[in-house]
């Protein structure tokens, strides 16, 4: 078996690629899903309810799809540069303690200045915590050849210790009654939800928003082309006049900016407060999101919603039918690597021979 | 060749396709005992398709192959190797830090072999070389020798595995003439000891010398077999071009005006062998210098520095004037063209669309700016048409103006690093600046070089005042080469400075005007081309006194 580059390859196979790898995972996870003795179609189904079946079903994915969102960019613009951040879970806590350090001093101890003043810098101080947390790693890459996937995937460890420590120092809460859980935001600089008597806030609109911003930023603007020049092919761009290592200081600061800004808008449309579990490992799904997008940002919307409905759809569904939540896991990792493998089939063929 | 004479390879209707493109077609070749088959044709036209399906990278869709009589099992490289085919690359697969012998050795041995047969392998080594006159010294570091000796040593690796046929693809592109010599008579031994060779290259008169019989591929097919005896290259040409070629007419230059760019007692830090030593050169506009020596004797630094990506340590560099800054934009805001030698990894970025690529190096000047946003946001419409222009004008075909630049063939993607840098987009103001002068090539087949865009006058505004051009022909057909050296001799007689740096002797004879030639990091005195001989360039080549 061999795999020989293809000349040509037809519209068609880019539009039959991604449906291709959904069926693959549907038939691979339909197994386990027979294995734990469960019917596969109402197994489906109910996973297909519990996702988008319902008001409450579709606000409860999408408010589980906007960090994800977040992340998945902040992965995307990073890949697509060439700048392996794995450390999108260390910077969303930076941003969600920088978000409560601004916003969330209680009892006339802190900031007490207009929402309209303060709402702004408590998401900058988010932005530029996740940032800085990426620009080291990026700067050291970028002058000494240091690998970032090590430098950001050991920081995420650091920044969950320093987190841990300051929920018990610092920022704790002292009405926890001893949970490490940091001081709250204040109320009004929570955001305002999207649908009444649901979670789902308006962060929704922000992660959208700056999908459609990113979008803008790479495909029509001249560091947009910098970013992707220089990840494709780092001498070339060089040689056609690409600055470098503005660059990457750039892709650190929007990369690391928009994890931090899923800590924030998690802490300000959600929890209002930090915990050590308020991130059921986002930065590490957003990986996984910017892959099975392409790294296209407005893909990253779709594969953000995708990745959301399957976690939540399957929640409920192992309620009702007794197959384990993993089943999320596996449907998930299992659409990566058969997107990934159909992406490769439209550029390679297979022979046999 | 009489009739007794052995046949020791027999392709018969060896077809390949990828998906609708036929890269092989039916081609049925035979190679006698003691003989040497030249396999001409220009980039494309299958040769190394061929050599990959006879070397078992690559399964033929139909045919077959007969070695020593023998069926030859398609796909298996180690088939090969045992049934005695030896393939010397163009570019040495030599691990530098290795000795002579180790390099032989490598990849011959069985894994599994506890300690390596050092002493037996050495006499074998030693007796291999004497038997071909191929002198070496088994315990001297590869990284230590000449590229000539790395080639010996390459064709030492295959004789050592018993090769009987022996492949060598474009062996004197990296060899001074006097190497190329030394490596024909070589050849003639190994021929005389009843091995057969196939020998690839696209330099005509090399070929007709060294080889028996010459055949020619022209897209994908076997179209024309002859012994050399008797050929000319004028009938060689014709076959692989499929029609005639005039030569390239050497023409002086007009009038050589002031200098553009002076290099004074300049020297670089050393990557490897290749940098400069107190080199000084002016550049002159109206004018060609072109820099002959083998690569890897500081030419690569010497581009690197007039292309904005390496600075100098000590000596001076100037541009009309002013200090040479090492910035790519500032060289191109300055009207400075750049051509680079490896045009897959330094000319385009391959995943970028054509479009971009064709615009990439004047994103950051007026010319694309947004009036809103100045140098942030691409006004895109504008961007595409100048691609488009670019394209037209220069001839670039291909999958389009969204293609990758990737899927572009060499001679397009030269074509349109070529139209990058020497084509001014419109101005700010929407004037339109001026095109260099596109005479219309050498006949190009159905081509209409000349799209919508009308040759403007000369020597005008925002036409490049140097063009640093570094191999700028390496690996291209001849119709691709005629074009590029045209544009060359057109953007001088507008008024440009050229510099061109080219391994190969033919094309700096035929367009310096000035004609220097480097070794070791030292710069010759750049004299006219007139005052040169190819035996001196020869000689300085190898480093002996200038």
């Amino acid at each position: 078996m061999r795999l020989e580059k293809r000349n040509h390859t037809s519209p068609a196979a880019y539009v039959l690629a991604p449906v291709g790898a959904v069926v693959f995972t549907l038939v691979v996870s339909a197994l386990l899903v027979l294995w734990a003795g469960a019917p596969v179609g109402q197994t489906y189904a109910l996973l297909l309810q519990g996702a988008f079946g319902s008001v409450f079903a579709l606000t409860e994915t999408l408010t589980r799809a906007t960090p994800l969102i977040l992340t998945g960019l902040a992965a995307a613009v990073a890949f697509r540069a060439r700048l392996f951040n794995i450390g999108a879970e260390g910077q969303l806590y930076a941003g969600a303690l920088a978000a409560v350090a601004v916003g969330g001093m209680h009892g006339g101890t802190g900031l007490e200045w207009s929402p309209y003043v303060l709402f702004p810098l408590m998401m900058l101080a988010a932005a530029l915590a996740g940032a800085a947390l990426l620009l080291g790693p990026a700067l050291m890459k970028a002058r000494l050849g240091v690998d970032e996937v090590v430098t950001t995937l050991l920081l995420n460890f650091i920044m969950l210790l320093l987190v841990s420590a300051l929920l018990d120092g610092p920022m704790k809460d002292p009405l926890s009654m001893g949970w490490p859980q940091s001081v709250a935001l204040q109320g009004d600089l929570e955001l305002s939800k999207l649908v009444p008597q649901t979670r789902l806030h308006t962060g929704l609109l922000w992660a959208v928003s700056l999908a459609v911003m990113l979008w803008a930023l790479l495909a029509r603007t001249v560091p947009g082309f910098d970013i992707r020049a220089a990840g494709a092919n780092a001498r070339a761009a060089a040689f056609a006049g690409v600055p470098i290592t503005r660059t990457v200081v750039l892709v650190a600061l929007l990369s690391g900016g928009l994890a931090g800004l899923a800590g924030a808008i998690e802490v300000a449309g959600r929890t209002s407060y930090v915990t050590l579990d308020m991130s059921p490992g986002y930065g590490y799904s957003g990986i996984v999101i910017a892959m099975l997008a392409g790294l296209h940002p407005l893909g990253v919307i779709a594969a953000g919603t995708f990745v959301a409905g399957v976690l939540v759809g399957a929640d409920s569904m192992s309620r009702a039918v007794g197959v384990p939540t993993y089943i999320a896991d596996v449907i998930v990792a299992t659409s990566l690597i058969a997107v990934l493998v159909a992406g490769l089939l439209t550029q390679y063929r297979v022979r046999w021979k | 060749m009489t009739e007794s004479t052995a046949t020791v390879l027999r392709l018969s209707g060896i077809t390949k396709r990828f998906g609708k493109l036929v890269a092989n077609d039916s081609i049925s070749l035979t190679l006698a005992r003691g003989e040497v088959l030249a396999l001409l044709g220009e980039n494309g036209a299958g040769k190394s398709t061929l050599m990959s399906i006879l070397f078992g990278h690559y399964v033929a869709d139909e045919g077959s192959i007969e070695i020593f009589g023998k069926p030859l099992p398609p796909g298996q490289p180690r088939a090969a190797l045992a049934a005695g085919i030896g393939m010397v690359h163009q570019h040495f697969t030599l691990a530098d830090n290795l000795t002579v012998l180790d390099n032989v050795l490598l990849g011959s041995e069985p894994l599994w072999q506890p300690f390596s047969r050092r002493s037996e392998a050495r006499t074998k080594l030693l007796a291999v070389s004497q038997q071909f006159g191929l002198p070496i010294s088994p315990d001297a570091k590869v990284g230590s020798l000449s590229v000539g000796e790395r080639q010996r040593v390459e064709i030492l690796k295959a004789l050592y595995r018993g090769a009987r046929i022996l492949i060598l693809d474009e062996p004197t592109a990296v060899l001074t003439p006097q190497e190329s010599e030394a490596l024909f008579d070589t050849l003639a031994q190994m021929v005389a000891q009843g091995l057969s060779i196939i020998f690839i290259s696209h330099k005509l008169g090399e070929v007709l010398r060294v080889s028996h019989r010459v055949a020619v591929l022209r897209q994908s097919k076997l179209v024309a077999e002859a012994p050399a005896q008797g050929t000319t290259q004028g009938q060689l040409a014709q076959w692989m071009v499929g029609h005639a070629i005039e030569a390239a007419e050497r023409r002086p230059a007009k009038k050589v005006r002031e200098p553009i760019c002076t290099l004074t007692n300049v020297s670089t830090a050393p990557t490897g062998r290749d940098r400069l030593n107190d080199v000084s050169l002016i550049l002159r506009a109206g004018e060609i210098v072109a820099i002959a020596g083998v690569s890897g004797n500081g030419q690569v630094a010497l581009a690197d520095l007039l292309c904005g990506v390496r600075s100098a340590s000590t000596g001076q560099v100037t541009l009309r004037g002013a200090p040479l800054q090492a910035r790519p934009a500032w060289l191109v805001s300055q009207g400075v063209a750049r051509i680079p030698e490896d045009r897959h990894a330094v000319g385009v970025v391959g995943d970028l669309p054509v479009w971009e690529n064709a615009v990439a190096e004047r994103l950051r000047g007026p010319w694309f700016a947004h009036p809103w946003f100045r140098v942030f946001w691409v006004k895109r419409r504008a961007a595409r048409q100048h691609a488009q222009r670019v394209a037209e004008t220069f001839d670039v075909r291909g999958g389009g103006a969204d293609a990758p630049a990737r899927s572009l063939s060499g001679g397009n993607m030269q074509k349109l690093i070529l139209g990058r840098a020497l084509m001014p987009p419109q101005d700010a103001a929407g004037n339109s600046a001026q095109a260099p002068r596109i005479a219309a090539g050498p006949p190009q087949g159905d081509a209409a070089p000349l799209g919508g865009s009308e040759p403007r006058a000369a020597g005008s505004v925002g036409a490049p005042v140097l063009i640093v051009a570094h191999q700028p022909t390496w690996g291209l057909d001849i119709g691709a080469v005629m074009f590029v050296q045209q544009q060359l001799i057109n953007a001088r007689d507008a008024g440009a400075a050229v510099l061109l740096i080219s391994d190969d002797l033919d094309e700096v004879l035929a367009l310096g005007d000035r004609v220097a030639v480097m070794h070791d990091g030292h710069l010759s005195e750049a004299r006219p081309a007139e005052g040169w001989t190819r035996e001196a360039i020869g000689l300085a080549m190898a480093g002996a006194a200038h």
